[in-house]
């Protein structure tokens, strides 16, 4: 059964603009540094902002699986942009549950070879060291530059999720001497045309390059890079789409370097990251279930609009509104 | 789907079988030590009631103020209830560094060489990442 949604795929984003606009005088607190701006956050009591990031990341963890994002694209801007925390606790916070969501998703993928080990290792090795620098280049700018960077970005990112034309299987005629060296080929059962399809890549040194640009602006902001990953694994490299979502969920799970700077510079909060994690993992196996009964492209469309709402207030922030 | 190893290498079923075991080890350690924390049965370094003073300021201005450590400081202070929280976050943040040492063997035996300089070096960084070594020139 097909569940008619399209015509209020609106309603999520909408009920998440009111219920957070109208609440932010009394929860969000200014980036502004001081002991005593901290405070005016205080009054409310410790255990309500667990559970709410609980309850918000459920409902992440529920959409971004048949949208075809990472928790972390979403988890940033939107726990960013209406809850009070600063955004070095918010990065940190993404990061984790990026890598988390994709740790739980790779042992299954690599069973079924919807994810590549050999696609992924030096491509993961390109983005863990990228990142590292990613990382550092986020904890040094001020956070007024860095939102609104991040409004850029997830701008950016809704324009290419609306506009993205991804190919289900890319035609690639030969596959290129540096994937030949590297034996980056792979076979997977395509369970909607019933057969098992072969496939190999190219512009593998393209790809590369564009791994190490996402890998340095997944370090900077925390938002994972399943978003950036999947276009040039598919339309760069010309990897099958599935095995390119699959392949990207593993590269996250094996670049956890920005993790590690953030866990080293104190900026893992566990009364954020847990409830979090937890949140978004149970949300993400609702997702799985909802995929079957929910068109993929009304919670696409549902995900695109928050992400506009959250990039906006991003740039709102950045800029002192 | 006649042969389920079919779509995936030796290498790809060993790197997903200690993958799903860490990941299973570090969730559970991550979910008991929060129920610690939050319930108070382990004590936290920072009084849960009072982070909410702090949490708005940056990573280092929260650390100055609360006296958190950083690097692996955290470890002499695994008996209080938040920090004992990051032991779960460090396995979940190292399991993909076990698995690929788990499947160098393979890629040694079969002598695929470009293979094990590129997991090697992938390791390396993430050691590198996790050492702290970065905090001397931040």
């Amino acid at each position: 059964m097909r569940i008619r949604l399209s015509r209020l795929w609106w309603v999520l984003p909408i009920i998440l603009l009111l219920a957070f606009g109208l609440a932010e005088p009394a929860f969000a607190a200014p980036q502004a540094v001081g002991h005593g701006a901290a405070q005016a956050a205080s009054h409310v009591p410790w255990w309500v902002w667990p559970l709410a990031l609980f309850i918000v990341c459920f409902l992440l963890g529920i959409v971004a699986v048949p949208a075809g994002v990472g928790g972390g694209v979403l988890f940033v801007p939107i726990v960013g942009g209406f809850f009070p925390f600063h955004l070095d606790f918010v990065r940190g916070g993404g990061l984790m549950v990026a890598l988390v969501s994709a740790l739980a998703a790779s042992p299954g993928l690599l069973r079924v070879g919807l994810a590549n080990l050999r696609l992924a290792l030096p491509l993961s090795m390109l983005v863990a060291a990228s990142q590292i620098a990613g990382a550092m280049i986020g904890l040094i700018l001020p956070a007024w530059i860095m939102e609104i960077a991040l409004g850029i970005i997830i701008l950016a990112i809704v324009v290419l999720m609306w506009t993205a034309k991804k190919a289900e299987i890319p035609d690639v005629p030969r596959a290129d001497p540096l994937s030949q060296a590297l034996r980056i080929h792979g076979l997977f059962h395509d369970t909607a045309n019933r057969q098992d399809v072969e496939w190999h890549v190219h512009r593998t040194m393209i790809g590369f390059a564009a791994f190490i640009f996402i890998g340095v602006l997944a370090g900077m902001f925390g938002l994972g890079a399943g978003w950036a990953n999947v276009p040039a694994l598919n339309m760069i490299m010309g990897v099958p789409l599935k095995v390119a979502a699959g392949s990207s969920s593993l590269i996250l799970s094996m670049t956890s370097s920005a993790a590690w700077v953030y866990l080293n510079q104190g900026a893992i909060l566990p009364i954020i990251v847990v409830p979090s994690m937890i949140g978004m993992m149970m949300g993400a196996m609702v997702g799985v279930r909802l995929l079957r009964v929910v068109k993929a492209s009304t919670i696409r469309k549902m995900v695109i609009a928050m992400l506009l709402i959250a990039g906006i207030r991003a740039l709102m922030k950045g800029f002192g509104f | 789907m006649s042969d389920p190893n079919k779509y995936a290498s030796p290498e790809q079923l060993r790197y997903a079988k200690v993958l799903s075991v860490g990941v299973i080890v570090g969730f559970v350690m991550l979910v008991v030590s929060f129920f610690l924390y939050v319930t108070g049965i382990l004590k936290p370094l920072v009084p849960i009631a009072e982070i909410p003073k702090y949490w708005s300021l940056p990573a280092d201005q929260f650390v100055k103020v609360t006296h958190s450590p950083t690097g692996w400081a955290w470890i002499t202070e695994v008996g209080k209830g938040d920090i004992l929280n990051l032991v779960g976050v460090a396995v979940l943040a190292s399991v993909s560094i076990v698995s690929t040492l788990a499947v160098l063997p393979i890629f040694a035996r079969s002598r695929e060489k470009i293979q094990i300089v590129i997991s090697v070096i992938l390791i390396a960084v993430l050691i590198f990442a996790a050492s702290n070594v970065l905090a001397r020139f931040h």
